[in-house]
């Protein structure tokens, strides 16, 4: 008979707790020992002892946090594995951003895989997502209700490149999550044919430059810093959607405010943002991908962590799964 | 309907006037006939569809759909056609995109036992915007901030022309408007409205402002009441009547009551329309209760008796009059209305007065609700379309005013949406445990300058006590002088008034908050 999981893998007020490797994964307070999915803020937080994640999550930190990212870095690549404490820790790709991975965990005989945030759809600036046959698969479920199907990215940034051209008076201001998301959708507009330079908030600029350092062609990028409105006027000005809001975004002249992100799909959350051109592109799995994941994994058993989780464990059920909410602290699904 | 759809998606996020009118513009520039005359129909609200397909498209949705996650998703979504535009499955082998124009005649000849595989055949088809814009157009709501005026500005603007000429032929003219659009392309000649009653622009006056009166010379003009409803055009060939909004709206079938009153009448006429008992006008919020309705039932005519007050007259039976001055015109005015028994029918009279002195005694001395001011009218002048320099004035009473306090500021829209620039303001009342606590009486987001806007942006992101979304509470600190045009009961708000009109007046920087005004004060200006 089969260990429960549950037994060696559970939440802990600190995050998901690993007991026989005495290691976090993605902890929400500073721990000893910490392995990170990927470098998104609510998933790699700083002050943690020793971390062990893959090297581009590790470089995403130092760039975001430097010497507060941890004592003892140590980098684990796509397919290796490491042994702590007779736990094999691994890592494969989650399609999420640059150096996003899933944690893969073997013990005893038992697999248990711990997604992070991941995506299927195909993004040109991180690798594609694997799929890692498992017992155990806990997925996250930001966009876990069905009305959320994600539109064809290209097709989205070209309706923003489209609005370019038509709008040439009017800068545009797209409000963009600054890892991950900034980074693809420079990349979508340059592969939608837009070859000006883009402008960038001085927020953005760091991990651009990081992307293009591990081989991502984001084209020419310009500081906003203290560009004249005139000089912006028709032109994509990237920035995080909090700047919008702020008084940084007086700067620009008639200026029209588009986001880049999966809650665009809902009409009453784009209104909210503001949005006057909602754009719908998403690092995170949309309900079919969510689904697709679940069946591709064969995991008997699927623990559902931050998101809508009400609506993806009654799907679930009716795959006559095994689905437990996971109830774990600290993780935004409003970041996206 | 691919162009259709992306047009409606785009204009329900947009809120500058401008960008709608761009986008419009540039869909009609590109959008062969006849789609673009259905999509024209849609916009000004001239479709008339509205077929009870709310029901039938969630029936179509059940068996794809299981019913725990319809729910989950529709109250999260918060719109049944947006709900079900999402959640329809989607097939990969896609049948061919309708045409709008295909939608449409499809439609008109449609029986109730083939709409469902009908529809169903066209969600397939369709993307989620697609999906999202049909289902808004056949329940009849698209609710993205057009008006039928916006519309035909976007039409007239598109291909060089002035609003007024297309309002001039709209009400002769038919769906899919082939002729309106090869008119507007310079591809044949206006078409010509022959008979029909049609709307005719209206001439707008200007507000006076100081130093204006020292340059008139009084002799030149006329004065009479501005009265408080809402400014209509009456036009009747005989046969057929037509009444028009200011905007050039048919609101003929919500008073059925002014058409009977009017049976027979010949020509184009300009009035305020009102709600009228014995003679008496009664408050504007009477009238209300009759404005932004389809249909109406006969109770409504029997408690809200509409009436109009005549200001001028365009048309004398089918002569066209608008070149005259202001004294023929109203002689042909009294005249048509001596001749006919209309009821529900006055004219506006014209006041007696020498100097402009007199005047000002006149208007500060107008207590009767009904009476919004004075209107100026220089006797020489034709009557002109829209809003010319120096014939018109309009001279309001004084506004009424209150002292408000800030409780809330939500981000503007647009240039404004990195400004807190809308603010919800309230009165102080005797709460149930006996302490003062405000009460909001209102919202106002105009009436500061750019640089008060910028204090006011910084009063608020400093003294923010609550987030909301767009909303922040903030201290109850800053006093408002709001000035407004009335206050009228509503059931709608917690503290039981609506003001009309309501503007910041001034901002008092200098007030304590527990100075501002009772509601009780306010209670005992509704009219």
């Amino acid at each position: 008979m089969t260990l429960d999981p549950a037994t060696w893998l559970y939440p802990t007020p600190k995050g998901l707790y690993c007991e026989p490797g005495d290691f976090y994964i993605d902890p929400s307070r500073p721990v000893e020992k910490a392995v990170i999915t990927h470098g998104h803020a609510d998933h790699a937080r700083p002050g943690n002892t020793s971390v062990m994640a893959t090297r581009q999550t590790i470089d995403i930190m130092q760039v975001r946090y430097g010497e507060r990212a941890g004592d003892t870095l140590q980098a684990v690549d796509y397919g290796e594995t490491i042994s702590i404490n007779g736990v094999d820790v691994g890592m494969a790709p989650a399609g999420h951003i640059l150096g996003a991975a899933q944690v893969i965990l073997d013990w005893q005989g038992y697999r248990a895989v711990v997604s992070g945030d991941y995506k299927r759809a195909a993004d040109p600036t991180c690798a594609d997502f694997e799929v890692v046959k498992c017992d155990l698969f806990i997925t996250e479920a930001t966009f876990g209700l069905p009305v959320f199907v994600h539109e064809n990215a290209a097709t989205e940034a070209a309706r923003l490149v489209a609005s370019l051209a038509a709008s040439p008076q009017r800068t545009h201001l797209l409000g963009v999550y600054g890892l991950g998301k900034c980074q693809r959708m420079i990349s979508l507009v340059r592969a939608a044919g837009y070859a000006r330079p883009i402008y960038l908030h001085g927020a953005l600029q760091g991990l651009c430059d990081y992307y293009t350092s591990q081989g991502v062609e984001l084209g020419e990028l310009r500081p906003v810093a203290d560009e004249a409105p005139e000089t912006l006027q028709g032109e994509l000005v990237l920035c995080p959607p909090s700047a919008i809001a702020d008084r940084w975004s007086r700067r620009m002249s008639d200026p029209l405010t588009a986001f880049a992100s999966g809650w665009m799909r809902v009409r009453a959350r784009a209104r909210q943002r503001g949005a006057e051109l909602p754009i719908i592109v998403s690092d995170h799995a949309d309900w079919p991908e969510l689904l697709q994941t679940i069946s591709d994994v064969e995991a008997g058993e699927i623990w559902v962590t931050h998101g809508r989780e009400d609506a993806l464990l009654h799907q679930i059920s009716n795959m006559s799964l095994k689905g437990r909410a996971l109830a774990l602290v600290g993780f935004e699904d409003e970041g996206e | 309907m691919h162009a259709f759809a992306e047009l409606m998606n785009r204009l329900a996020f947009t809120s500058s006037r401008n960008a709608k009118l761009e986008l419009m513009q540039a869909y009609f520039r590109t959008t062969p006939d006849p789609d673009r005359g259905i999509a024209l129909a849609a916009l000004t609200d001239g479709l008339n569809l509205r077929l009870p397909f709310r029901r039938l498209v969630a029936e179509l949705l059940e068996p794809h759909v299981d019913p725990v996650l319809y729910k989950l998703s529709r109250d999260y979504v918060g719109d049944t056609a947006e709900t079900v535009s999402l959640l329809w499955p989607v097939h990969k082998a896609q049948a061919p995109v309708p045409s709008l124009s295909e939608i449409y005649q499809t439609l008109q000849s449609l029986k109730r036992t083939d709409a469902g595989p009908v529809l169903s055949g066209w969600l397939d088809a369709l993307d989620a915007n697609g999906r999202w814009a049909l289902l808004k157009l056949v329940t009849g709501g698209l609710r993205i901030g057009v008006s039928a005026r916006l519309a035909k500005t976007a039409i007239a603007q598109a291909f060089g022309h002035d609003v007024a000429d297309v309002e001039e032929i709209w009400h002769s003219i038919e769906l899919p408007y082939e002729n309106l659009f090869a008119w507007l392309e310079g591809r044949s000649e206006k078409p010509d409205p022959g008979d029909t009653p049609v709307f005719r622009p209206v001439m707008l006056a200007h507000p006076l402002e100081d130093g204006d009166l020292e340059k008139l010379e009084p002799s030149e003009w006329v004065t009479e009441w501005k009265w408080d409803g809402i400014r209509v055009q009456l036009a009747g060939n005989g046969s057929d009547l037509r009444l028009y909004s200011r905007t050039g709206d048919d609101i003929s079938k919500a008073f059925p009551d002014i058409a009977d009153a009017f049976l027979g009448f010949h020509g184009v006429a300009d009035g305020e329309l009102l709600v009228m008992r014995d003679g008496h006008i009664a408050p504007f919020n009477d009238l209300q209760q009759r404005l932004n309705r389809k249909t109406v039932s006969a109770a409504m005519v029997k408690n809200y008796p509409a009436h109009i007050r005549f200001y001028d007259l365009l048309f004398s039976g089918s002569q066209d009059i608008r070149t005259r001055d202001f004294t023929a015109r109203r002689e042909h005015l009294e005249d048509l209305l001596a001749a006919n028994v209309f009821s529900r029918a006055s004219v506006s009279e014209v006041i007696e007065f020498k100097t402009f002195d007199d005047l000002t005694v006149l208007r500060d001395g107008a207590r009767d609700a009904n009476i919004e001011g004075l209107m100026l009218k220089r006797i020489a002048s034709a009557y002109l379309a829209g809003r010319p320099r120096g014939h018109w004035f309009k001279w309001k009473r004084d506004a009424l005013t209150a002292d408000c306090v800030m409780m809330y500021a939500q981000r503007g829209s647009g240039k404004r949406s990195s400004f807190y620039s809308d603010y919800t303001f309230g009165a102080w009342r005797t709460g149930e445990d006996g302490e003062q606590e405000l009460v909001p009486v209102g919202k106002a987001y105009s009436g500061f300058t750019d640089a008060e806007l910028k204090k006011l942006d910084k009063f608020v992101r400093d003294n923010t006590t609550d987030r909301f979304g767009p909303v922040r509470a903030v201290k109850p600190e800053l006093v408002f002088e709001v000035a407004f045009d009335a206050v009228q009961p509503s059931t709608r708000h917690k503290s039981g008034i609506a003001m009309r009109f309501p503007r910041i007046h001034r901002i008092r920087w200098d007030k304590p908050a527990g100075e501002a005004d009772h509601l009780d004060t306010l209670l005992k200006l509704i009219a």
